[in-house]
């Protein structure tokens, strides 16, 4: 059918981002398949009614996001309403040692960025309270607009930024507790750091 | 600009999210302090690195059940 060729050739190209999302939304694998494929199936049956031209991956993300809420969210008795500590700006530059510190090199903190292994990064962002974590994976690893974002999540953009900011913030201070816990540090430049 | 006005915007400035008059007093102010534009480039570094962590592959027989349930040839 040239219509489902179609939908195929222009919506196949998402599955990786759609599938990865899926994942750190659901937090297990086989959830994250059905809410993909259930995604598929509700695009294509809405296809007719998406406009040409218009953002394909966002419509995308909004029924991926539509589903999984009403979905899996339905299972729990009520959404998580929590919120988030304050956490200050460039919380985990200042304690690799930036700003204050300047003892570690630029090289020294990439190292020690790159040295945080997939999986605890992974552990972080799935253990952001839901709507922190949602809008962080399609502000950071999707590369949404906070507009875009406000209307794949229906809340008012002011909403947006607030979730993309406090969640990015605490995502830092989840990875810096692991770095602790691991004694990663960034190499120091010179013996005289602060 | 001082230091905790543009670190405080830091995550709007990357993210594209300000006019262009903000966005210029922030990029002058960086050009000025280098702790502060060290700060910025590794909130871009830590972004980068969360991203490439966070790639998954897709399970082959996903691509195949969304094409039989499409009603499409199975993936090649």
């Amino acid at each position: 059918m040239a219509d489902q060729a179609r939908f195929a050739e222009q919506t196949m190209e998402y599955m990786p981002a759609l599938y990865a999302a899926a994942l750190r939304m659901t937090r297990n694998p086989a959830d994250a398949e059905d809410l993909v494929q259930e995604t598929y199936l509700r695009a294509y049956r809405g296809f007719e009614g998406f406009r040409e031209g218009t953002n394909l991956k966002a419509w995308l993300y909004r029924i991926l996001t539509n589903t999984f809420i009403n979905t899996y969210r339905a299972k729990k008795r009520r959404p998580d309403q929590v919120d988030l500590d304050d956490v200050e700006d460039f919380y985990l530059f200042r304690r690799i040692g930036g700003l204050e510190g300047a003892d570690a090199s630029r090289t020294a903190e990439t190292e020690l960025l790159d040295s945080l292994p997939d999986e605890e990064v992974k552990e972080a962002l799935e253990s952001l309270p839901e709507q922190f974590r949602m809008a962080v994976i399609l502000a950071d690893i999707e590369g949404f607009s906070y507009k875009e974002i406000a209307e794949i999540l229906d809340v008012p953009i002011g909403t947006v930024m607030s979730r993309i900011h406090r969640g990015r913030k605490q995502l830092q201070k989840r990875l810096w507790d692991y770095a602790e816990r691991h004694n990663l540090r960034p190499r120091a430049d010179t013996t005289t750091g602060a | 600009m001082d230091c905790n006005h543009a670190i405080h915007r830091v995550y709007e400035y990357l993210d594209g999210e300000l006019t262009v008059w903000k966005r210029r007093a922030i990029a002058r102010h960086l050009d000025d302090c280098p702790p502060c534009a060290e700060g910025f480039t590794f909130e871009l570094e830590l972004r980068r690195v969360i991203v490439s962590k966070c790639r998954e592959d897709v399970p082959l027989d996903l691509r195949a059940r969304i094409a039989a349930a499409l009603g499409l040839e199975p993936p090649q």
